[in-house]
């Protein structure tokens, strides 16, 4: 199914938050997780439904002022 | 030294961590200043790029408090996302509160930032709301549940200093027990002594420090000029007057023709 992660589309088979995480290629990566707009804390996101048109957003820390 | 939600920092001194050189002078800058705290935020990662974890590793070891942005939020909404996913990231419940109203300006959004405000409050966060030195807006970040505010000095990046200073001095002057840190639009350090000497607690600023041809030395002499500035204010300066007062007493003068 096709979801958008970041802004760009993509096609994927896995249907929660962590294993789409796995399937994108983030590993172990220090991300934090928002699906169509909500937070979703590391905890949830084995049971984070995702769905086509879904949209995530995943973060990492970066410099600010 | 002024408390902000319990925490006694060592130094007034707030420092962003974007826009340096390199992050080898990032690291410099906050050694040789002292810097307390360093402003940081959260940015779309791409698969397998561990940046971000390269970047916290840079900033856990520099041994500063942290603290998130919200920078680049137009929304309540997007806003408490975007804290609630740097909580999970930098592990703290500080969070810069940024609602964004005016895109050349970069002045918040008031209705928007109460908004926000309340909610994070409301969830356990201890928010650093940027605002404006408006005296109403100020009394509903704290009727939200704000323990501290950050006005700013002039609009982000610009470096104009203080550009209302009757405004800041009535905000200090109508709450003088709540911390307050100017925020943003500092060019200089004498504008950084200015605010400690008007009664702030602390300032924050990055793109004096980050984009100064040397930005540690500039680091250096923020740091300076906010330890200047408090000890004036602590040293109760004297009232200006419209005549001229001789220093030299005038007892004892030799009488000349």
């Amino acid at each position: 199914m096709k979801i958008s992660i970041n802004g760009v589309a993509k096609d994927i088979t896995s249907t929660n938050l962590a294993a789409v995480l796995h399937e994108a290629g983030y590993g172990d990566a220090r991300v934090a997780t928002a699906v169509n707009g909500h937070f979703v804390p590391v905890g949830q996101r084995a049971s984070c439904p995702i769905e086509a048109g879904d949209q995530l957003e995943i973060v990492a820390p970066r410099q600010g002022g | 030294m002024t408390a902000f939600y319990g925490v006694e920092l060592p130094t007034a001194f707030m420092l962003g961590t974007a826009q340096y050189p390199s992050p080898a002078i990032l690291g410099a800058a906050f050694r040789e200043s002292a810097a307390s705290v360093a402003t940081v935020s959260v940015r779309r990662e791409a698969a397998g790029a561990q940046a971000g974890e390269g970047f916290w590793r840079l900033i856990r070891d520099l041994g500063v408090h942290v603290l998130p942005n919200t920078a680049g939020c137009y929304s309540p909404g997007e806003a408490i996302t975007t804290a609630k996913m740097a909580r999970e990231l930098f592990e703290t419940d500080w969070i810069k509160l940024e609602v964004i109203g005016h895109s050349d300006s970069l002045q918040p959004d008031p209705f928007g930032l109460v908004e926000a405000a309340a909610s994070l409050c409301r969830d356990g966060f201890k928010v650093f709301p940027y605002t404006t030195e408006d005296l109403v807006l100020a009394d509903r970040l704290l009727d939200a549940g704000c323990e501290v505010l950050m006005p700013w000095g002039a609009p982000i990046g610009t470096g104009l200093g203080l550009v209302n200073p009757y405004g800041l001095r009535s905000l200090r002057a109508q709450y003088p027990d709540v911390p307050m840190v100017i925020d943003a639009g500092l060019g200089l350090p004498s504008q950084a002594a200015q605010a400690m000497e008007m009664g702030f607690d602390a300032l924050l600023l990055n793109t004096a420090v980050a984009k100064a041809g040397d930005p540690v030395a500039m680091a250096v002499a923020f740091a300076k000029a906010i330890e200047a500035g408090k000890l004036a204010r602590n040293a109760d300066p004297m009232e200006p007057r419209d005549m001229a007062a001789p220093s030299t007493p005038l007892i004892g003068k030799a009488f000349l023709q």
